[in-house]
């Protein structure tokens, strides 16, 4: 299935648990550092440096581009890391996020209160998620080096929706399928 | 008494860095190319071939597998008839891993303090762990390290009285609880005995065997048969999307202990197990 950024809420909703999904359109790159300034800055009353409205966060932060390259190898991190910060960045607007790993209570429930999904990419295939990225720029907190805040013109981004906004979830239901 | 100039351990460094990032080892891409066949899973064979796709692509542009580059772990096993001119040897090695990091146009993910966290911005210090051996040579070892696996490592200090039911139900607790978060299909070290650091460091070195390599103890390779063999049972598969391909090796070293210990240690690793050697 395409679907294109900005993702409403009720587009989100409308995405289930094992959809495989190509994205195309705006997404943006934060990890640990970035969302921890974000939601400090926040505190202190200074503005969020995107508005995070329909927006896509991809959990990831990018190897540096060879010359003549957009980005470099780009794969998602593993997201239990942010979940101290999810609750907060989907009550801000945000539909989506792309990373691997499990998720707690707290980001599933944010989830279904606001409605939004989380998307797994291929985590270790960066090479390969790379060439989906067509153009790379750097927004905000460009001191942090990889973990600045990008924000990437995709095309055809492979994923899986991991969990949907009913808080079905592959990681809870398909290993069990297999185990003996 | 043999003279080595350190500018000659900046380079390799420089160079294993490079590769070892960029092109899978052949143990690690044909264990995923042989689990791919028998993954009982439809998602999990679409993965697998993902994952040798992207590992052909890397090499092919020579850029990283993975963009998490690692930490630069390195073994050094110094002939103690070696004398090194030319500088301080700590300082070529992080020389090494400065230039490798920096024209290799790989990820810089170090920090200078733990608590501070303020990016070093080129990838040093590297974690470096130093052995005197006989003979006039030098063994190089690099193993850059992602930390999505690294943290999903655990250290265990059972009883003796665990005995081996209980170091083979940690070892597969720690597999089970690291789950989808270690990019699995993982490789999985385990270190078996010595102290507290040792048994860690030993299940990082059981990291650079390469994978379908076994222990020349009977009990313990046929521990790893078995661990393996369960470990593939967890249902977890690739990417913990459920599947039969959980684990692509699974290596144990072993080494003295106390009468009061059981010391246990495993090193979670994924499916860019990244190791390059050479010999000086
Ligand atoms: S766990 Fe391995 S494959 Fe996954 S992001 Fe880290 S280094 Fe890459």
């Amino acid at each position: 299935m395409n679907i294109t950024t900005p993702i409403t809420r009720e587009k989100a909703r409308s995405l289930k648990a094992g959809d495989m999904v190509y994205i195309t359109g705006v997404i943006y790159t934060a990890r640990d550092a970035a969302h921890k300034r974000m939601l400090e800055n926040l505190e202190k009353g200074i503005a969020l440096p995107v508005d995070l409205t329909d927006q896509t966060i991809y959990f990831a932060g990018p190897a540096p581009a060879k010359p003549g390259e957009p980005i470099g190898s780009v794969g998602p991190t593993t997201s239990y890391r942010m979940d101290a910060y999810s609750p907060k960045t989907i009550e801000l607007g945000l539909t989506c996020m792309i990373g691997k790993g499990a998720r707690n209570e707290a980001v599933i429930d944010a989830m279904k209160k606001y409605g939004a999904v989380y998307i797994g990419a291929v985590g270790g295939a960066g090479a390969l998620l790379s060439e989906c990225v067509k153009k790379c720029d750097v927004v905000a907190y460009d001191d942090l080096g990889s973990e600045a805040i990008h924000r990437l013109e995709v095309e055809n981004f492979p994923g899986i929706v991991i969990i949907d906004s009913r808080g079905n979830n592959l990681y809870a239901t398909e290993p069990q399928k297999y185990k003996k | 008494m043999r003279e080595i100039d350190v500018s000659i351990i900046t380079d390799k460094i420089k160079e294993l860095c490079i590769n070892a990032n960029c092109v899978l080892n052949e143990d690690v891409y044909n264990a995923i190319n042989e689990a791919n066949k028998n993954e009982a899973s439809p998602i999990g064979r679409n993965i697998l071939s993902q994952l040798m796709e992207n590992a052909d692509l890397a090499k092919s542009k020579f850029k990283p597998i993975c963009q998490d580059t690692g930490m630069a772990v390195i073994f050094m096993e110094i002939g103690q008839d070696v004398h090194f001119t030319g500088g301080d040897l700590t300082d070529a090695i992080n020389e090494g891993v400065r230039r490798g990091y920096t024209e290799g146009y790989l990820r810089k993910s170090v920090v200078s303090d733990p608590l501070i966290r303020v990016n070093t911005k080129d990838n040093t210090p590297a974690v470096i762990h130093y052995d005197i051996v006989k003979g006039d040579r030098v063994h190089i070892e690099v193993a850059p390290k992602g930390f999505g696996s690294e943290n999903m490592s655990r250290i265990y200090m059972l009883k003796p009285s665990d005995g081996v039911e209980g170091v083979k139900a940690a070892i597969l607790d720690c597999i089970e609880k690291a789950g989808p978060n270690p990019c699995p299909p993982m490789v999985i070290g385990v270190g078996i005995g010595g102290n507290f650091e040792l048994c860690a460091k030993l299940a990082k070195k059981a990291l650079l065997r390469p994978i379908g390599s076994h222990s020349h103890k009977e009990h313990i390779r046929k521990m790893e048969e078995e661990l393996l063999e369960k470990a593939n049972m967890l249902g977890i598969g690739p990417q913990g999307l459920g599947g039969s391909t959980t684990v692509l090796g699974l290596n144990i070293e072993t080494y003295a202990t106390h009468i009061a210990g059981l010391p246990l240690a495993v090193n979670v690793s994924c499916h860019v197990t990244r190791h390059g050697e050479c010999t000086v």
